[in-house]
């Protein structure tokens, strides 16, 4: 069996004195495509985010692609790496958000091209070419030189997830990435991840479009007080939750 | 009134006018160029989690802007070479202003840092530039586009403010001014002609300053 993608082992997060995850133990392979759900303050989101190491986790581990990620230890002593090591680990996974992010002053080939110009160090044209493939790919090249505030939400959040794909991670995370959508314009951004899911990208998605979860997944992961509530594949995790909280949220929740 | 307007006087020294005028914008323009470098740096300082850096900005600005730029200037002037250090006098204003304009600076960088959302960073992060790179590539192009008007402001008024480099006798326009009202008599019309030609100056930076303004604006 293949090394897995991902390994979290034992994740522990914790803001001030609220714990927001309590233990998070998750494997990937690569071609999984994992959704995460539950209910808000579960600890979806800041699971995902520390993936990405944008929140700092006080115990714990997380592998990528076989990299132990954000922290070594020295000493006997658990230290954060510097900056510049975090960022490389960082550029091993995609993020899309909720709310896009896109750099507004910047087009849509000019978001898309600045990581590979400045982090990869392409040159240029390079940059251009691999860039205007992806917006091709979301069915945005004809509105490449177009700026995020002359675009729609959906739009704007397929440029976003063709920003995080070109960068060629190993693994890309996507954050309620339809949350802050029109209901109109939710669709056109899930079968943009449809279609990657179709291609083989490992993904780990957080989401409350249920059914997108059911048809996307290679299993679905139930978050509870900060701690895995149960796992399975879709048809299992929906059709016949084991415990009364999944089930409590599931009747709860538009599926 | 029975007043004869009489501009000989001043236009026979025009020429010193309009020297003390491009004296006075090449020491407006130094002073806001490194005023604004120094104001990007305490306004990083100012929201950056290093307690010690923040108290240096802090201390900085609120030390700065609560004294008035003329002490500034004797300060740095008179003070100052008694202190040891010693500077010319077009020098000494230069530093004067140059440290007066960061901290005014600092302020207005500051509040475009705080106004941006957290996202954008977090966006640079994410795609693996480093906090320096995402601050040069992202966070500091745009926190400029959206404080240019009020930037704008703060320029214009500086280069107003180097007209009191006349009080340490640089000569500047209203050095020059004073000079020929003092030699003529003619106070009246050595001032308004000195007036207008700051008012015109003010005119066309502002205007410039629009128009880049214009040109970098973010489309929508």
């Amino acid at each position: 069996m293949a090394d897995p993608l991902l390994v979290i082992e034992n994740l522990h997060k914790k803001f001030d004195h609220l714990e927001v995850l309590r233990g998070v133990d998750l494997r990937m392979n690569g071609g999984d495509v994992v959704s995460i759900i539950g209910s808000s303050g579960s600890g979806k989101t800041t699971l995902l985010r520390c993936v990405n190491l944008l929140e700092d986790f006080h115990e714990g581990r997380i592998v990528v692609d076989g990299q132990e990620i954000g922290y070594a230890v020295k000493g006997g002593r658990r230290v954060r790496l510097p900056n510049s090591i975090v960022a490389r680990h960082r550029a091993l996974t995609g993020m899309a958000f909720q709310t896009f992010n896109l750099f507004p002053h910047l087009s849509a080939l000019g978001n898309v091209t600045l990581g590979l110009i400045r982090v990869r160090g392409m040159k240029k044209d390079e940059a251009v070419a691999i860039a205007e493939r992806w917006l091709d790919r979301v069915g945005l090249l004809e509105r490449r030189n177009h700026y995020p505030g002359q675009l729609s939400g959906g739009q704007q959040q397929r440029v976003a997830i063709a920003r995080a794909i070109a960068m060629n991670p190993k693994l890309m995370l996507f954050d309620e990435v339809t949350s802050a959508l029109d209901p109109e314009l939710v669709n056109e951004v899930l079968n943009v991840i449809k279609d990657l899911a179709r291609d083989g990208m490992t993904m780990l998605i957080v989401t409350h479009e249920m059914k997108f979860a059911y048809e996307v997944s290679t299993r679905i992961i139930f978050m509870n007080e900060g701690r895995i509530g149960e796992e399975g594949p879709p048809s299992e995790v929906f059709n016949n939750p084991k415990t009364p909280r999944l089930a409590e949220f599931l009747k709860n929740s538009s599926f | 009134m029975d007043y004869r307007f009489n501009f000989d006087a001043v236009w026979r020294s025009f020429d010193l006018l309009l020297a003390g005028l491009g004296l006075g914008l090449g020491l407006a323009v130094i002073s806001i160029f490194l005023g604004s470098l120094i104001g990007l740096v305490a306004a990083f300082a100012m929201i950056s989690r290093n307690s010690l850096l923040r108290g240096i900005a802090v201390v900085y600005v609120t030390a700065i802007r609560n004294t008035p730029i003329l002490v500034l200037i004797f300060f740095t002037f008179f003070a100052l070479p008694q202190m040891g250090v010693r500077l010319g006098k077009v020098e000494s204003f230069v530093v004067t202003l140059t440290i007066y304009a960061g901290a005014y600076l600092t302020e207005v960088f500051r509040g475009g840092l705080m106004a941006l959302p957290r996202g954008l960073r977090e966006a640079g992060l994410a795609i693996g530039m480093t906090e320096w790179r995402t601050n040069f590539w992202v966070i500091i192009p745009v926190m400029i586009r959206n404080v240019l008007p009020a930037l704008s402001n703060n320029f214009i008024s500086l280069f107003k403010d180097t007209s009191l480099a006349a009080a340490i006798a640089v000569p500047e326009l209203t050095f020059y001014a004073r000079q020929i009202n003092v030699n003529s008599f003619r106070v009246i019309e050595t001032w308004m002609v000195a007036s207008l030609m700051y008012v015109a100056a003010c005119y066309v930076i502002a205007a410039g300053l629009r128009r880049i303004e214009r040109k970098l604006a973010i489309p929508r």
